[in-house]
């Protein structure tokens, strides 16, 4: 466990998560009471300077957005925490949730005084309603506190809180179909433009984070010393929450320095592989991230690292671990039929392209492939990534492309097929 | 042979009842729409929304049945057709999968004499494949009404699991 920080996850275990009074023993609320004598730039300024990307997946630069969102104007603005945490092998925002959720809404309230919005939204996956009360009890304390509601700390600042539930829709962790979800609608993603912090929830101006990042606002605003900058690389500091899954003998959620090798997440955090098997492949990101091959292993975990290596730039922070029981072609089997089942149908190129490239993998596993059909695999692929309406579609295929340039082999085709 | 009752189909005082707490739980608020009908879902023995409430719920929200069937057949956690009192949702993505999740399923099958999607005559137990649950450091595992049993690697743990449930 050498490699591991405690920064983002310093009160874990630290005070019980339902209650308010044990997170105030330890200073929970100081990083608000500073934030409300800042000016929102300087907030946000805080987190630029701090070199802070969004955790959703995107990588959007954070203070960026934040001043971004400060300059829309707008009588109403609001806030939306994304806990739609859907991509397959991660559970890093589960673990925020259920240990700190205090330092949760303390992220969301001061993201409301940085952008100047009036509501915020949390909005979290049906798959984790047993942490429902927990949030509730925790909004409510916070209202009884006069941490939420009118005047917060008599600072002027109006802010609610709102939880929203997900229902099992992958999709929704996509800005405008979650907007859509939070009117109490199916969320099929919008058009865009307009933006999300343009037009998000209630056609009003939106600023949307994951839970991860608005758990680091606090800790970030206290602080002083600067151990967040101390840690992980020059080009890309601070620290992250991967969760680490599949065929390793310690899964689960550790909070990292950027810059950690792959090789050092498996073997020295999750243990390295169950006994007598070997790695086959690492998927990182999720569903939607690309496959890295054993040759990979040393590539450095930052932005920058694995974007030289043409992997998924950290992506939802999830590493699945797969050894050689599964093979290439049942691996994108797997995640193909995670996709066909997740796509919403609203847009062809994801809609069908899902659909025939499951039928092509199918061919391909059985071996009676011929090259036209890995044309049309590639071909397929490629049109859905720069064609789909949301991000669902454009990286649906991530995994399969990946494969295709990391494992040729397992696409060449067999001789007495392309005869024929 | 008829194996049970469809009776629940009517809205009967009970369930009106228990609506009505639903629907004041979340202010009334139309905006909850989804999070109201998983509740509503959760309070029907067999897990689902029936036509009647559904419709129940569109009037007191002052919403088109239309929107809440909208949402209903969207979402993969919405259902309108009856299902079993405890539904097992073995988890279908690769985490789980690569922990060999398909012998889970078989072991399910097996031990129920059920395919997915079916529901036992009782109406107690039915298999269902889901994406992702969020519990991929306990693979492979199920989730029944909410409650995820993790490390089900063996029949032993899963015939623990099958016995909890009552």
């Amino acid at each position: 466990m050498g490699k591991a920080v405690s920064f983002i996850t310093r009160n874990f275990g630290k005070y019980d998560p339902a209650s308010l009074a044990g997170y105030e023993s330890i200073g929970g609320f100081t990083a608000l009471r500073k934030a409300l004598t800042m000016d929102g730039y300087d907030i946000a300024r805080v987190l630029a300077d701090n070199g802070v990307q969004g955790r959703g997946g995107a990588a959007y630069d954070m203070g960026k957005k934040w001043s971004q969102a400060r300059d829309v104007k707008g009588e109403h603005k609001c806030v939306v925490c994304n806990a739609d945490e859907g991509e397959p092998g991660t559970f890093k925002d589960r673990e925020l949730l259920r240990n700190d959720p205090f330092q949760l809404l303390e992220g969301m309230i001061i993201a409301g005084w940085s952008v100047g919005a009036d509501n915020g939204y949390l909005y979290m996956r049906e798959e984790y309603s047993h942490l429902r009360p927990l949030l509730l009890s925790a909004i409510e304390q916070c209202e009884q506190a006069g941490y939420l509601g009118e005047n917060i700390l008599g600072s002027g600042l109006n802010y609610r809180i709102h939880l929203y539930s997900g229902a099992g829709a992958y999709v929704c962790g996509e800005g405008s179909a979650l907007s859509e979800s939070v009117e109490g609608k199916s969320g099929r993603p919008r058009m865009k433009p307009p933006f999300i912090k343009q037009c998000g929830v209630f056609h009003l101006p939106t600023c949307v984070n994951n839970v991860e990042s608005l758990s680091l606002v606090a800790p970030l605003l206290l602080d002083d010393e600067g151990y967040y900058k101390s840690q992980g690389t020059e080009d890309c500091p601070g620290t992250k929450m991967i969760s680490v899954c599949g065929n390793v003998k310690r899964p689960g959620v550790f909070e990292v320095p950027f810059g950690i090798t792959i090789r050092e997440i498996i073997y020295d955090l999750a243990g390295g592989l169950e006994d007598g098997h070997e790695l086959r492949l690492v998927q990182l990101g999720g569903a939607s991230g690309r496959i890295c091959s054993p040759a990979q292993l040393d590539t450095p975990y930052t932005y920058k690292g694995m974007r030289q290596a043409d992997l998924t730039a950290i992506g939802s922070g999830a590493v699945l671990v797969v050894d050689e029981r599964t093979s290439v072609i049942g691996f994108l089997r797997m995640t193909q039929e995670f996709f066909s089942h997740e796509s919403c149908g609203q847009c062809t190129p994801c809609r069908e392209g899902n659909r025939h490239i499951a039928l092509l993998l199918d061919k391909v596993a059985a071996g009676t492939h011929t090259q036209k059909d890995i044309d049309t695999l590639k071909k397929f692929a490629d049109i859905m990534s720069s064609a789909s309406l949301c991000g669902l579609g454009e990286t649906a295929q991530s995994a399969l492309l990946s494969c295709m340039k990391r494992f040729p082999e397992v696409f060449a085709v067999k001789e007495e097929v392309a005869v024929r | 042979m008829k194996p049970f009752s469809q009776a629940a189909d009517t809205l009967d005082q009970e369930l009106a009842g228990k609506i009505d707490g639903i629907l004041a739980a979340h202010g009334g608020d139309a905006t909850q729409l989804v999070g109201i009908l998983l509740d509503v879902e959760a309070a029907v023995e067999r897990h689902y929304i029936p036509e009647a409430a559904a419709y129940y719920v569109a009037q007191k929200l002052g919403v088109k049945p239309t929107q809440v069937y909208d949402v209903i057949s969207f979402y993969t956690a919405l259902h309108d057709k009856p299902r079993a009192k405890f539904v097992l949702e073995v988890c279908n993505s690769a985490p789980c999968r690569v922990k060999d999740s398909d012998a889970l399923l078989a072991a399910l099958k097996r031990l129920l004499n059920l395919e997915v999607g079916e529901v036992t005559y009782d109406g107690r137990f039915s298999i269902e494949k889901v994406p992702c649950f969020g519990a991929c450091d306990v693979s492979p595992a199920v989730r029944v009404n909410g409650v995820v049993y993790g490390h089900l690697d063996c029949e032993e743990r899963i015939l623990d699991m099958l016995q909890q449930l009552n």
